[in-house]
């Protein structure tokens, strides 16, 4: 086949019928389940827990359960497994409790009293010592040099999201001959072989992960699994049967991570209508440990200055330890927090300035050849100019409808960008993927990498890529859900890499098989990846080219608003995007428009607040995510750049299309009530507020 | 516990449950009928969506007092019916399935809406599946489906 093919996904019709089996579908003998006894307070020392008697058929399984360290290795081993003497988040767990029968477990826990000698919480980014975790710096050019320039300075907020996956968060640990199995629903498997291997302190023979079926992820099930699967192992290898845990959805909403509420304040000096440097200053929440946290800070501060050369800036940004919930991975990653700031700042500084928010845009767009904020060079093509006049032709801008029958009309627009993979060289130094081919003596060719299928498409994707190189039907592809104990590990499914890094690692073992395509015996084919010699990566002083390649988007939102109640209506989100070459258009557009009605959530519908350190929206009811009746037209057009290094011209594509979305949308709301907008989501009752002040 | 008799998938069942267990429970657990998901029993997401006696329901919110005696058809049952086809190859042919979580509740949907309405403009399909929450598609997909569903021959 070739790439141009149109295919169907491979996996639609068993998930269409029901058969599709996600973790709480499979049955499993002797089955016991377990729920979570979790901290009621957000900081203290535990004293004590009573456990109720006569309940012959639960166990406790908690810290003093644990092997060898008490640690969810992650990039940092600061989070306990159970909480050990002390907890420092509402929902913090310290103790699975585990029996066969669900209504048994859930009366003992109603017996359950613990004691705590209650601690000062932080809830608050302050930088107080005791209240930092990370701080990162980089600067550009001189930006003293500037004293005297005309400066408009604008602080931004943006809120906590839910990933709110359809499928909740789930594993079954199971122990068999000495090996710890677990199976589950997640994104990263080989992050939580790494997580075993450090909590039992086992070697890798020991561990097995499957994953299953994946209802949904968006980051939420990149960092979680682990902790999930260092608690259910050891309920296992205590109670020698399978244990189950499948949180239930109000649980899931409330204490597991979100995308971090962020605080951004960007000054800007400019002269002439142009913008010559930046102060910038972005702080994010990360709750009690730090997790991922620090990693999604580079990526936010990386992103600052988006799709513009600046020639001066003081870049600087800063994890706080709070003892609110912890944060971790959400699509995006730190992106949508820096854009919807930068977006509204150039929005807002074009108004003030009295020209047009694309052509201010135009005017700094960075090009091919350039240097980046970091120092490195763009390298590829850029088309921002080319995007910036589709996105024109298409809407019609700048002559746009303004009536509205009655309703306020507004536009809005974001050109964004998305750096594909790892930041810096975290594909090269962290990651090292490896991939397999092999051909077996059925000629039929099985994809062997840790990366998984979680509704973006990655089982057609890269069957599609391997199909293509080696020019067969996709029915002779063998791509199962990853196993490690059959997989290398190719590393996590994450930072929109799958297609562009993984994808291309199996495009060249392709190619090294197709040679031996037609031999009888079995043929294997090992991959590695190795980083672009023109590329390179300071990460101590975050010198150089950050991303391997750049994603970009051009957005324009027209939104309504209801003169009277403030209700935001988005009517038409128009989008062309640079995603290298699509691969697949039928599974891109489905990545653009739900990207797009995510990022519409992020903007305008969800709001998350948190009470004493307790999320205070749980619920579908409460946590109100975009439903059939919330959905704009969405016009779609893409910019063909091939990139040299990805599969067939592919680059990332799955956060791109979410990243720009909130600020398109929420700058829209802000011309039509004439008015700035510094935070979202942009409901009624913040807008009361912005158009009262 | 009290022994309850009703019809699933047209077949009879006679089991012992207690009045107050939530049909999604004796479906998923007791008959293995995992096709119908828990997306978050309140009764807010659509995902364990099943037929009673030919109303769209959520499973979750249904106690089995109020099933004694009536027929029951899950998405495993709807799976063997012709309108089933239509919607399932609209479905594959418009890209309209991702991680599918929320599918075969959509697809029970879908079904509930072009019987009574076998034409539907847009605004009607947007009401029609308003019960039902997807975060991967967007939707767009799913509309084209549903519209593409309505517009195949129904195959006697």
């Amino acid at each position: 086949m070739k790439i141009t093919d149109v295919v169907n996904r491979v996996d639609t019709q068993e998930k269409i019928r029901g058969a599709a089996q996600y973790i709480e579908d499979i049955p499993f003998d002797n089955l016991h389940y377990a729920r979570t006894l979790r901290s009621t307070l957000p900081k203290g020392k535990i004293l004590k827990v009573a456990y109720p008697r006569g309940f012959p058929g639960i166990t406790v399984v908690d810290a003093g359960d644990i092997l060898a360290r008490n640690e969810v290795s992650m990039v940092t081993t600061d989070m306990p497994i159970f909480a050990d003497g002390e907890v420092n988040y509402v929902g913090e767990a310290i103790a699975l409790i585990v029996g066969r029968d669900k209504d048994e477990i859930i009366a003992f826990m109603k017996g359950i009293e613990v004691t705590y000698d209650p601690g000062t919480p932080l809830f608050t980014c302050d930088d107080a010592e005791e209240n930092l975790f990370t701080r990162r710096h980089y600067s550009k050019g001189d930006l003293a040099s500037l004293e005297g320039l005309e400066v408009f300075e604008g602080r931004y907020r943006t809120p906590y999201q839910e990933q709110l996956y359809m499928e909740k968060q789930g594993v079954v640990a199971e122990v068999k001959e000495g090996v710890v199995e677990i199976f589950g629903s997640m994104q990263c498997p080989y992050y939580v072989v790494n997580a075993l291997k450090n909590a039992l302190d086992y070697p890798e023979e020991k561990i097995r992960v499957v994953q299953t079926v994946t209802g949904g992820a968006f980051g939420g099930k990149e960092d979680y699994p682990s902790i999930m699967a260092c608690q259910t192992a050891l309920a296992a290898l205590k109670i020698k049967a399978p244990v189950q845990l499948v949180y239930d959805r109000r649980e899931d909403i409330q204490f597991t991570t979100k995308r971090h509420p962020s605080d951004i304040t960007i000054k800007s000096y400019y002269r002439e209508g142009r913008i010559e440097g930046m102060k910038i200053d972005v702080g994010i929440d990360a709750g009690p440990y730090l997790g991922l946290s620090d990693v999604v800070l580079q990526r936010a501060i990386l992103t600052m200055t988006g799709a513009y050369g600046v020639p001066h800036l003081e870049v600087s940004g800063t994890v706080y330890k709070t003892n609110n919930i912890f944060n971790g991975a959400f699509r995006g990653f730190g992106g949508p927090q820096s854009l919807f700031a930068l977006e509204s700042h150039m929005s807002q500084l074009a108004a003030r300035l009295g020209v047009d928010p694309l052509d201010f845009r135009e005017k700094h767009f960075v090009h091919q050849g350039e240097l980046t904020s970091t120092g490195g060079r763009f390298h590829e093509e850029i088309h921002l100019e080319e995007m910036t006049r589709i996105l024109k032709e298409m809407s019609g801008y700048p002559h746009l409808a303004r009536d509205g029958r009655g309703r306020l009309v507004g536009y809005g627009v974001a050109v964004v960008p998305h750096g594909g993979g790892f930041t810096g060289d975290g594909e090269a130094e962290h990651i090292k993927a490896v991939v397999k081919l092999r051909k077996d003596t059925e000629q039929f060719i099985h994809i062997l990498v840790s990366n998984v299928e979680m509704g973006q498409g990655a089982l057609t994707a890269l069957s599609k890529i391997v199909a293509s190189a080696l020019d067969v039907p996709m029915e002779r592809i063998i791509y199962k859900n990853p196993d490690t104990r059959l997989v290398p590990d190719s590393g996590p499914t994450a930072a929109s890499r799958t297609t562009m890094v993984v994808g291309r690692l199996l495009y060249d073992a392709a190619l090294k098989m197709k040679d031996a395509l037609e031999e009888r015996e079995e043929v294997v084919v090992t991959e590695h990846y190795h980083q672009p010699a023109y590329l390179a990566w300071d990460q101590e002083n975050l010198r150089g080219n950050a991303y391997l390649s750049y994603s970009w988007a051009a957005l324009l939102a027209r939104v309504e608003v209801d003169p009277v109640t403030l209700e935001v209506t988005c009517t038409d989100i128009h989008g062309v995007y640079d995603v290298g070459l699509p691969i697949d258009e039928k599974m891109l557009l489905g990545q653009v428009h739900g990207g797009v009605i995510q990022g519409l959530g992020y903007g305008m519908m969800e709001t998350m607040d948190s009470k004493e350190g307790l999320i205070q929206h749980n619920s579908f009811s409460s946590y109100a995510v975009p439903t059939t009746e919330d959905i704009p037209a969405i016009h779609t057009r893409w910019l063909i750049n091939p990139y040299i290094e990805g599969p067939f011209g592919a680059k990332a594509a799955g956060e791109l299309t979410l990243v720009g979305v909130a600020p398109a949308i929420a700058t829209a709301v802000a011309d039509a009530l004439g008015r700035e907008i510094y935070e979202i989501p942009v409901l009624p009752e913040k807008l009361l507020k912005v158009v009262k002040s | 516990m009290t022994m309850v008799s009703f019809i699933v998938n047209s077949k009879p069942v006679t089991l012992e449950t207690d009045l107050s267990r939530r049909l999604l429970d004796v479906l998923r657990d007791d008959l293995g009928l995992t096709g119908t998901k828990e997306g978050c029993g309140e009764g807010e997401c659509g995902a364990c969506q099943v037929y009673l006696d030919g109303d769209l329901v959520n499973s979750c919110m249904v106690p089995m007092a109020n099933v004694i005696g009536k027929s029951v058809l899950t998405i495993e049952g709807f799976s063997e019916t012709e309108a089933y086809r239509q919607i399932e190859a609209a479905y594959i042919e418009e890209g309209a399935v991702q991680c599918g979580y929320c599918i075969p509740g959509m697809v029970m949907a879908t079904g509930a809406l072009l019987r009574s309405n076998p034409h539907p403009d847009l605004e009607a399909i947007k009401d029609g599946l308003s019960g039902n929450i997807c975060r991967c598609t967007g939707y767009q997909t799913i509309f084209k489906a549903v519209e593409r569903a309505s517009k195949e021959e129904v195959k006697k």
